[in-house]
């Protein structure tokens, strides 16, 4: 089934066409994984997809729903506000700088969106969010506030926030970036975990060898365009493209 | 003075204190809420109506509040011997007893609130505007409204960083009602200056300042209670 298809995605700034023609779909229970350079709209095309930038032309469905479709004339339309509301619940997102809200404690921001925004009785969201700190590790920090957290904790904690709401997927944006080397390993262990149990997930990151082992697909992205999108073995290893070889080449030898 | 004497001021000036804290409380009461809705209209996308809210920060905060009380004190008086005048204000302006003691503290609040509305508009947008983008976002990406993002996210926040800036305006607020005496509103600077001259001394005057010195103390350290409290998180 599928969760995400992106079609002929195109956005600008301005004059400038950050995004050409962007492709590609999610299904359930997969893991695709967004690298390329800096500036090459990684992060634009998550914006995009997440409601934080409109898109200028192209589609994009989740979950069954249409988030923007063509008209009759062909331009791209976004759907009524109350059914982008409904696919944003569809979508759970985790930042590279974690934006847990610091005035509440580590259970108060995980209940918060269960309880104002899916009315969940309070019982059933602390009930839930005790479950999904155990699996991050955090049991014992509830009570805590974000500010006495490592970085690790608060990406963990971030993680399990998203993950209150039940979305069918998860997207990252470069969720290791902020964090010590250190401390990147807790994160990718728990997304391992999240992958071996078929979390749908959308994965933008730096991490190359993360990248090849948990994905079941890979975009390699360069100047707004795809440039290769594929198996980790096709872009890892079997790549003829010269510009994805030049980028890869790179990540070896650091 | 003799100690009986200085007693006897004391008796005096303290029965000033209510028309002082009459200003002080009811200046914070509107001038906080107004100030929040011109910190809004400040930071309007419609940019005329964030210019126009710009002038009148500008002309609140670049003119003396003592001018500014003497205006809306006077304002009204002239305002009535103009001609040409519409009916229906023209009976509201004469309706009105310029030389009552409401007439006065209205007078003086309005001068106040006015003033005092801008610097807290700055504050507050000030506060406002230092809260990271990402955590709109975050609440964004949660499903939150616009309404339940500002008054759960963004407001207590923002709270926690202007408490210090306020409590420096609400300080200098308790102080600033002595200006009130410049259209003779009965507050405590205008009864030590009556009791100075009866007595020929500046006990009076030393008198007052304790008043106001020990009023400064007491939000000092209500601030600073309200700022331990808040310091739960970073």
């Amino acid at each position: 089934m599928s969760i995400l298809n992106v079609k002929n995605l195109h956005k600008d700034f301005g004059k400038l066409r950050v995004l050409k023609d962007i492709s590609f779909d999610v299904n359930q229970g997969e893991v695709l994984s967004i690298i390329g350079p800096s500036g090459s709209g990684k992060s634009t095309l998550l914006r995009c997809i997440n409601q934080f930038e409109r898109i200028d032309g192209g589609e994009i469905n989740i979950c069954g729903m249409a988030m923007t479709y063509r008209d009759e004339n062909g331009k791209t339309v976004y759907a009524p506000k109350k059914a982008l509301h409904e696919i944003r619940l569809k979508i759970g997102l985790v930042f590279q700088n974690f934006n847990l809200f610091p005035h509440m404690s580590v259970l108060q921001n995980i209940i918060e969106a269960p309880v104002q925004v899916l009315r969940q009785d309070k019982q059933t969201a602390v009930a839930n969010a005790e479950r999904l700190l155990k699996k991050m590790g955090l049991s014992e920090k509830a009570k805590e506030y974000p500010c006495n957290l490592s970085g690790g904790q608060q990406q963990r904690v971030s993680i399990a926030r998203a993950m209150a709401l039940n979305p069918e997927v998860l997207f990252f944006d470069e969720p290791t970036s902020a964090l010590d080397p250190e401390l990147t390993g807790e994160i990718l262990k728990v997304i391992k975990e999240l992958a071996a149990e078929k979390m749908t997930m959308v994965i933008v990151t730096h991490e190359m060898q993360f990248a090849r082992e948990i994905s079941d697909k890979v975009i390699f992205m360069d100047e707004g365009y795809i440039i290769e999108y594929g198996t980790p073995q096709s872009v890892f290893e079997d790549t003829a493209n010269e510009r994805t070889r030049q980028f890869l080449e790179r990540y070896r030898t650091r | 003075m003799t100690g009986e004497e200085i007693l006897k001021v004391t008796g005096i000036l303290l029965q000033y204190l209510v028309p002082t804290l009459k200003i002080f409380g009811f200046t914070l009461l509107l001038a906080v809420p107004l100030g929040m809705v011109v910190a809004c209209l400040k930071m309007c996308r419609f940019k005329p109506v964030s210019w126009l809210t710009n002038v009148y920060i500008l002309i609140m905060r670049g003119t003396p509040l003592m001018l500014q009380i003497i205006v809306v004190y006077y304002a009204l008086p002239f305002l009535r011997m103009s001609e040409g005048l519409p009916g229906f204000l023209a009976d509201f302006l004469n309706g009105m007893d310029v030389a009552s003691e409401e007439f006065m503290f209205n007078a003086v609040l309005v001068a106040f609130v006015l003033n005092y509305a801008a610097y807290f508009a700055e504050i507050f947008r000030g506060g406002i505007e230092a809260i990271p983008k990402g955590q709109y976002e975050a609440a964004a990406a949660l499903g939150m409204t616009k309404s339940k993002t500002f008054f759960r996210i963004i407001l207590p926040q923002v709270i926690k960083r202007i408490v210090p800036a306020s409590s420096n305006e609400v300080i200098t607020l308790v102080k600033d009602t002595s200006l009130a005496n410049v259209v003779a509103y009965s507050e405590i600077m205008l009864a030590a200056k009556q009791q100075m001259m009866n007595y020929s001394s500046l006990v009076p005057l030393f008198i007052a300042g304790v008043f106001y010195f020990a009023m400064a103390m007491i939000l000092t350290v209500l601030f600073g209670f309200i700022e331990k409290k808040l310091n739960y998180y970073k």
